[in-house]
């Protein structure tokens, strides 16, 4: 039984980590994606997460299957928040378990990345104005 | 053969709705279904936007079959 990769509820780290967590795993890495304000983009109250949820659900369980295949002795764990996120709080979450911090570190780093690049899942900008506006993916 | 297309984001707020029924011939491509889907919205989706077939991406030259869950899909930002 897959456990579900999306949510509309703040997300609890300290679970996910658990999750990957284990006697023969030395080293876990967990990553954080929390939606900022940045001056250069206005002041952006909180983000609109959307997306095609059934694709974005095999999408998310294929990227953590590879990664497995990639780092056969990892755990990986992956969680998305979908809904209003406000500024300062996560929106995504990646969590991997493995023998040494190198696969550990490698592994979270590449499962974020493949995320970004393939999960359909959009989100919109909340001004304080009221305005909304979509955000194309751009920073690394 | 009929084929609903599934619009998002950006896409489903410029053609007002979310879901799209298309009639194509038998054997069409992802890429006849796009150009039909880009007749019917007014081309208020570009020419070559990622598409999806049954929840996994698809090439242009995929051939879809009754009843394929087509999505097309705006640059994606999740993450």
């Amino acid at each position: 039984m897959m456990p579900p990769r999306l949510t509309t509820q703040p997300l609890d780290a300290a679970a996910l980590l658990a999750s990957v967590q284990g006697a023969t795993l030395g080293g876990t890495a967990l990553f954080l994606g929390t939606v900022r304000r940045s001056p250069e983009d206005g002041e952006v109250e909180g983000i609109e997460y959307t997306a095609y949820e059934a694709m974005a659900e095999e999408e998310l369980g294929r990227i953590v299957a590879e990664a497995r295949e990639h780092w056969p002795q990892g755990r990986v764990a992956v969680l998305h928040r979908l809904g209003y996120v406000p500024t300062g709080e996560a929106s995504v979450a990646v969590a991997v378990g493995a023998p040494h911090r190198a696969d550990a570190f490698a592994a979270c780093r590449w499962v974020i990345d493949e995320i970004k690049r393939r999960a359909p899942i959009w989100k919109k900008e909340r001004l304080p104005d009221g305005a909304a506006r979509w955000v194309e993916q751009a920073h690394a | 053969m009929k084929v609903t297309v599934l619009v998002f984001a950006s896409y489903a707020e410029a053609l007002g709705r979310d879901a799209l029924d298309v009639e194509l011939p038998a054997g069409a491509t992802v890429a006849s279904c796009v150009e039909a889907v880009r007749r019917l919205t007014g081309e208020r989706v570009p020419p070559r936007p990622l598409v999806a077939v049954n929840r996994r991406y698809a090439k242009p030259d995929t051939p879809l079959n009754p009843g394929d869950e087509v999505a097309v899909i705006p640059p994606v930002a999740g993450g």
